[in-house]
Order: C-alpha cells, then sequence, then structure tokens
C-alpha cells in the first residue's frame, strides 16, 4: 500500500535531517535547495514513481528520474538510501575522499540510482528527452521525470530541450522547476530575471501546472494528476513554487544558505526543529 | 563473423589484403588508389550497414542529415532517426539520454559544432557520465574549404583526447571510415568519429582493429606517422622519397586515443626518425601524442607536420593544404631534415 501524506511528511522530515548532517560532517555542500525539494523528491521515491532500487542502469519498465541541478545531490542521496539504492549509513561519506557520494552526483563511481552526472548546469533536460525517447522507441510505457532549478533556466540549453521535448511531443516527460527565486548571487529577479515562467513554457508547446512544494499533499495531487495527463501529445512542467532551507526557520528565504555548511550550533538548533522519525544514520 | 562481411564487401584486390595479412613486406609503391571518395560517404555507408545490423543503432543530426550523408538510414530506419534542429548542445544531452534504455546514439553534425560547440555536454554528459555516444563529425580541418575558418575546426583532435574515458578515430579514407563507423558501435563507451568533406584517394585494405595502428608499409630511414586525410599524402610522400633511395615506414595511425605506443617505439627502434602529419594543430594533435610517447620512453629526432598556431581561411582544399604546409612536398622535405638530424 502506497504511504500516506502523513507517512511521507515523516519521511520527509529525516530526509531534511540527512541532509542537514550531510552538509555539516562535510562542512560543505547545498542545504537550501536540498532542504526545499525534500517534499517532492519524497513523494516521487516513496509514491509516485514505479521503480526499482535493485538499480540497473538502463531503466527498463520503470519511471526514471533526473537531478539537473546536481548541486542538491544532499536530497538525492538522502532519499536513494532511504529508499534502498544504498546502505543509509554511507550518508556520512558525502563528499570525502573515495566516497561514492560526490559533491555533484556521478556515474562514475558506480552510486545505485544516479543514471548521468550533473553539477554543470541546464544538461539534465536534455538527457531526460533522451531516455523519454528512448522509452518510446522501446514501447517502454513509464515515465521519466527531471528536476531543475529556477536559476538554472537562465542556461540556453533548457530553452533547446524544451523546444525538442514538445517538437517529438514527448509526452512521457514530467520536468520540475524548483521555483525558490533564489540563486547564489541573490534573488533570480535581480540576478536574471526569469519573467512569466508560465506563458514562456506553454509558448513552447508544454503543458503547464504550478504546485506548491513544500505541501505534501498538494505535491502529491499534483503529481498525480500529471501522471494522468500522459498521452496527450505535450510534455508536461510543474513549476513548483518552494522555499529555500524550508523546514529549519533560519535557513528559510535566505539565499546565502545556497550553499554553505551549518555549524555544531546551528546544527543542533536545526535538527531540533526535525522530528528523526526513521533513525539517524 | 557477419559483421565482417559487411565492412568488407567494398570491392577490393583480394592478393593485396593477403599481403597485408601475412604482414610480407609491402613497398610504398605497391600501394594504389583504388577510387576516389569521401570518408563522410564512408560514414553514411557505415551507419546505414549498422541500420541493418543492430536495432539498437540510433542516428542524431542537428539540421546536416544530408551532409553527413545520413539519408540512406533515415529512408529505412526513420523511427531510429532524431532530428535536433540547430541546437548541438541539446542533442549532446539527448544522445547520452537514449543511452538509457540501450540505444546506440550516433551524432552527426560538422567537426566545430559535434566538438568546442558542446564540450561541456560532451565531459559531463558523456565522458564523465561514460555513456556509449558516437559522436561523429564531419568536414573536419582545412579541406572543408570555402566555408573558411568558422568552420575548419583544428582543434577536435586536442580537445576530444584529453578527455577521460573518451576514444578517438580519424580514418584515413571512405573505407576506414565505414569500417570504423561499423566497428564503433560494438565498442562500449564514448568515442569521436573525425572525418571530413572531400573526395579523396580511397585505399585502405587492412582489417580495421580500433587501437591498432596499421603499418602500411616498412622502412627503415624515416618512420611517417600519419591520421585522416594526411595519410595519402604520406604514401604520395613515401613515393618521391623512394625515388631518392629513401626507404620509408608509414603508420596510418588513426586511432589517437588509445594510442598505439608500441607500434611507434618499434617503428622508430629500427628507423630513429619520425615525422608525424596531420590536418590539425600542432598543440594537442597526433603529433603531441607521438612526442609524448617518445619523450618519455626514447627521445628521438621528430618534425611535425601540421597547422602551426594559426586559424583557416577559404580557399579550396588543395590551396588550403598546400598554404598551410599540408601537403605532400613539405612530408618530402620533413623527412629529409629529420633524417639529416639523426648525425
Amino acid at each position: 500500500m502506497s504511504p500516506d501524506i502523513a507517512q511521507l511528511e515523516k519521511t520527509a522530515s529525516q530526509v531534511r535531517r540527512d541532509i542537514l548532517r550531510q552538509v555539516h560532517g562535510a562542512k560543505s555542500g547545498h542545504p537550501g535547495g536540498s532542504l526545499g525539494c525534500a517534499d517532492v523528491l519524497t513523494a516521487l521515491y516513496f509514491r509516485v514513481m514505479q521503480h526499482n532500487p535493485d538499480f540497473k542502469m538502463e531503466g527498463k519498465n520503470e519511471d526514471v528520474f533526473f537531478l539537473s541541478n546536481g548541486h542538491i545531490s544532499p536530497v538525492m542521496y538522502s532519499i536513494l538510501a532511504r529508499a534502498g539504492y544504498f546502505p543509509v549509513k554511507e550518508l556520512s561519506t558525502f563528499r570525502k575522499l573515495n566516497t561514492r557520494l560526490q559533491g555533484h552526483p556521478t556515474t562514475h563511481d558506480h552510486l545505485p540510482g544516479i543514471r548521468i552526472a550533473s553539477g554543470s548546469l541546464g544538461q539534465g533536460m536534455s538527457v531526460a528527452c533522451g531516455a523519454a525517447f528512448s522509452k518510446r522507441m522501446n514501447g517502454d510505457k513509464n515515465l521519466v521525470f527531471s528536476l531543475h532549478g529556477d536559476g538554472e533556466l537562465q542556461e540556453g540549453q533548457i530553452w533547446e530541450s524544451a523546444q525538442f521535448a514538445a517538437h517529438h511531443k514527448l509526452d512521457n516527460l514530467i520536468s520540475i522547476v524548483d521555483w525558490n527565486l533564489q540563486q547564489i548571487d541573490g534573488p533570480t529577479e535581480k540576478v536574471m530575471a526569469n519573467g512569466d515562467l508560465e506563458a514562456k513554457f506553454k509558448a513552447f508547446g508544454w503543458s503547464v501546472v504550478q504546485m506548491n512544494g513544500n505541501d505534501m499533499f498538494d505535491v502529491v495531487s499534483t503529481l498525480e494528476r500529471c501522471k494522468e495527463n500522459v498521452g496527450d501529445g505535450k510534455p508536461q512542467m510543474i513549476l513548483m513554487k518552494t522555499t529555500m532551507g524550508f523546514g529549519v526557520d533560519f535557513m528559510m528565504h535566505d539565499h546565502s544558505w545556497h550553499g554553505i555548511a551549518p555549524n555544531d550550533e546551528q546544527l543542533a538548533n536545526a535538527l531540533a526543529q526535525l522530528p528523526e522519525t526513521l533513525g539517524d544514520y | 563473423m557477419v559483421r565482417q562481411a559487411h565492412h568488407d564487401s567494398h570491392p577490393e584486390p583480394v592478393e593485396r589484403f593477403l599481403n597485408y595479412k601475412n604482414n610480407t613486406k609491402m613497398k610504398v609503391t605497391d600501394i594504389q588508389k583504388i577510387d576516389e571518395r569521401e570518408t563522410r560517404g564512408g560514414f553514411g555507408d557505415g551507419l546505414h550497414e549498422l541500420g541493418k545490423m543492430n536495432p539498437n543503432v540510433v542516428a542524431l543530426t542537428a539540421d546536416l542529415a544530408g551532409s553527413l550523408k545520413m539519408n540512406a538510414f533515415i529512408k529505412d530506419f526513420p523511427e531510429r532517426f532524431v532530428q535536433c534542429g540547430i541546437a548541438e548542445a541539446n542533442m549532446m544531452g539527448v544522445a547520452a539520454g537514449l543511452t538509457i534504455g540501450g540505444k546506440i546514439p550516433f551524432t552527426g553534425t560538422f567537426a566545430n559544432f559535434s566538438t568546442g560547440r558542446v564540450y561541456d555536454q560532451i565531459r559531463q554528459s558523456i565522458a564523465y557520465s561514460n555513456k556509449n555516444v558516437k559522436v561523429c563529425a564531419s568536414h573536419a580541418g582545412l579541406t572543408l574549404g570555402e566555408d573558411g575558418a568558422t568552420h575548419q575546426i583544428l582543434e577536435d583532435i586536442g580537445l576530444m583526447r584529453m578527455l577521460p574515458n573518451m576514444t578517438v578515430i580519424v580514418p584515413a579514407d571512405y573505407n576506414q571510415t565505414k569500417a570504423a563507423t561499423i566497428a564503433i558501435a560494438d565498442y562500449k563507451g564514448p568515442v569521436y568519429l573525425r572525418f571530413g568533406r572531400p573526395k579523396c584517394a580511397n585505399f585502405t585494405t587492412q582489417k580495421f582493429e580500433i587501437g591498432t595502428a596499421q603499418i602500411l608499409c616498412e622502412g627503415t630511414d624515416v618512420t611517417i606517422i600519419a591520421c585522416g586525410h594526411l595519410v595519402w599524402k604520406a604514401i604520395e610522400a613515401g613515393k618521391i622519397l623512394a625515388e631518392q633511395n629513401v626507404s620509408v615506414e608509414i603508420i596510418n595511425m588513426h586511432t589517437i586515443k588509445p594510442f598505439d605506443s608500441e607500434a611507434v617505439l618499434k617503428s622508430v627502434a629500427k628507423t630513429k626518425c619520425v615525422v608525424t602529419a596531420e590536418e590539425h594543430q600542432r598543440n594537442g594533435g597526433l603529433g603531441d601524442a607521438v612526442a609524448q610517447v617518445l619523450a618519455i620512453n626514447n627521445p628521438t629526432p621528430m618534425e611535425m607536420i601540421a597547422v602551426n598556431d594559426s586559424f583557416g581561411e577559404s580557399g579550396t582544399p588543395e590551396e588550403l593544404m598546400q598554404k598551410y604546409g599540408l601537403d605532400t612536398p613539405q612530408i618530402v622535405s620533413a623527412a629529409l631534415k629529420v633524417i639529416a638530424r639523426k648525425n
């Protein structure tokens, strides 16, 4: 039986603890975006996606996910470990020498669950398009999901892949943008405004919906609705409003938490706000 | 092997083929042109053969299907062709994604747009991710001709051979480009296959094996190591040198990476001097690869025929090869010069 909203929220709380503990342990990493995306990834891997933790690179006859904004690797690693792709205790090796949990995700060290390296931004939607095309060629009815940062949409390749997906009617592709309005140098509106994202993707030929990425009920119901829309000839875009640093009061709404680690005191303060639901690693 | 039958199906003088196989001493004067063909035609024909042989092979292009001679593949296997429009960065990512699901993508565009334009996409999504993508690049080098320097990439071999996981192949003629195209489908991992635009001598008959250099003729006075269009020019130079009683050993170094160091060292042990010849910048190309092997293992007098730190320009292929010093007479001069340096 698939987990209910309350169970998913408990999992997401543990995932947030994992994120903070990984970044604290490595004394580096990207907690802000990771915390903001903890809910959607929990929903995908623990309820929405049909996937197999007994990992096979080719991903035939299962849903596959691509993390294009690779810097939020802490949330990806926690999700994969908690979903059974690799031992949870391996999270303690994050960003350390000889780890499979590299600063940005890679296939290089054969970490189960990772199908492409990401980190240099803008490339994941193209890869997702290729995987979606491959599924269509194979008569494989499963879906392809991808996640992107909103700052990442400033990369030109995103728009190349957006036109490709619409032109080739890749309706087995569901892409999600983490619309937290923050990037390294400040608010996206100041650094390089994204403009009307809904109108932009619609003009490119996508179906577009919005959701609150930090409301588990909205996340699950939107994702499940999108799954039902598959087959209408259009790729789907979910513009997901999130709060960077969600779940930790002093990190929320502050772009300076994009890429720095909490100190001991900050970690203790943050963990006190997040119940340990599945046991820390 | 069934596959072998396909790429050896081109008419060829059987006796000469047997000579090669037996590794009896070929003379440079024995090497004859079969006909003149475009290397890109070898790619197109090889791809078409692959379409029949391997259902996982898919072809991608960025609005250059005709230039890459992909039409036969597209006609017979439309469902395995992916048009990407003029968006090469996306094409490389799509190719990487197609491998997930088991496809073997062959991307086809000009060499400039296959490498420099998309270096980071190849680096992260293909090379570092170790995806089974075949980056197939036509119109490389000066012989692209009249379109000029914007399109005449002379840095691509260097860019690609610097990437870990990447295999780099520069076939010498039509036959070899066709054989290489077929061979790389069964070779797991990212490959850069470089070929060109104009018709040129088609002469290779040896079995193509990735990573194994071909000794086209044996000699004792000088080793000429060439790749791509320069291999035939090296043969022409060898014939002129033979008239002057200079004994030339010619190596067709069709695989730049992994590099057949052993073939170089064995040859140089005999000839004690080397000329390299390539349609590429001196920086980063075949000559650099040879120099590295020699400097470390057996420092040897060496001359390099390559473009020397400059961009190309408009002109006919012949005019450009002459002006930029990549022609037969320059190889002859370089050979005589390097022989003199031995003493």
